[in-house]
């Protein structure tokens, strides 16, 4: 049975709170989260613009069944 | 700092999920909501066609539209796959500002909440229509549309996160606003349409939809638990 200085010298050989690796810590900065999320709502925006809201006919012909079933305003 | 791991992860997350989505949803409209469409743009085309038997003369200029069949439903597909990347980029923003989901259920809160959200607020001003309704002007309509949909995302997200009762209470309002002042609507409502046949319209859109919904939110948690 390993005396009691050993097991106090090992517990203090495992971290609690291991430190995060340079990607981790950025990834949790919510300061790097709002541009990737601005950007990529503005992606959805721009889809859901042409799918849903553009009134050139040929878009709004090839995606009619498509607006009708989602309830965007049609014609 | 811009962080294209993030960006990426977001991207190909919601690629996948209104992939899938837009997929799912195109084969349930074939059970209901495309079959009430067509028959509905019959009662349509005859309603107007001494029209246009009498504009035989006129220069009118036809645009493309897709042929019936698979033509049509493939442009139906794709226009379901847009909204389903369009959706699930939104969804995954939220997701992403808030931290990460946990795993796929979470995911079905997010998708429940964006179907209130775009459809379920929307439609209780403006009702899934069949071609051939009588309606007010598109731009007022789309404007009211679009009004309702800001309102109703930010009056849930008061309720669900505020942190005061105050704050909660003034996002029940923000919910509830839209529909106190009511949607535009038309001088007059006809339809050439049977009305049994815009109740089932009704009833099959709101069906798939949910469906479509919760595919969307419970796939991009999941999507986008993986891709971290």
């Amino acid at each position: 049975m390993p005396s009691t200085p050993v097991l106090l010298d090992n517990a203090q050989k495992i971290p609690l709170n291991p430190p995060l690796s340079k990607g981790e810590a950025e990834d949790r900065g919510i300061s790097d989260r709002i541009l990737p999320a601005l950007l990529a709502s503005m992606l959805g925006l721009a889809l859901l613009y042409a799918a849903g809201f553009a009134d050139t006919a040929q878009l709004h012909n090839a995606a009619h069944d498509g607006r009708h079933s989602a309830s965007f305003p049609c014609h | 700092m811009f962080n294209l791991t993030t960006f990426r992860e977001l991207v190909v997350a919601a690629l996948w999920t209104g992939l899938l989505a837009g997929l799912l949803l195109t084969a349930i409209q074939q059970i209901q909501v495309i079959p009430t469409l067509l028959r509905a743009e019959v009662y349509e085309e005859n309603a107007s066609a001494p029209v246009v038997a009498n504009a035989e003369n006129s220069h009118e200029h036809h645009e493309w539209q897709p042929e019936n069949g698979w033509e049509r439903t493939f442009f139906t597909a794709v226009a379901n796959i847009s909204l389903g990347v369009g959706f699930s980029l939104l969804i995954g923003s939220v997701m992403c500002l808030r931290g990460r989901p946990g795993n796929w259920r979470m995911g079905l809160l997010w998708g429940l909440a964006g179907y209130i959200t775009f459809f379920v607020s929307p439609s209780l001003g403006l009702p899934p229509e069949v071609p051939g309704t009588t309606a007010a002007k598109l731009a007022d309509r789309q404007n009211w549309w679009l009004i309702t949909v800001l309102d109703t995302g930010f009056g849930l997200s008061l309720l669900a996160f505020a942190k005061t009762r105050t704050n909660k209470f003034f996002g029940a309002v923000l919910l509830a606003a839209p529909h106190l002042i009511s949607a535009p609507q038309p001088e007059v409502h006809s339809s050439a349409a049977p009305a049994e046949l815009a109740q089932s319209f009704i009833t099959a859109t709101v069906l798939a939809n949910a469906v479509f919904w919760l595919a969307i939110g419970g796939l991009m948690g999941q999507f986008y638990k993986k891709q971290s």
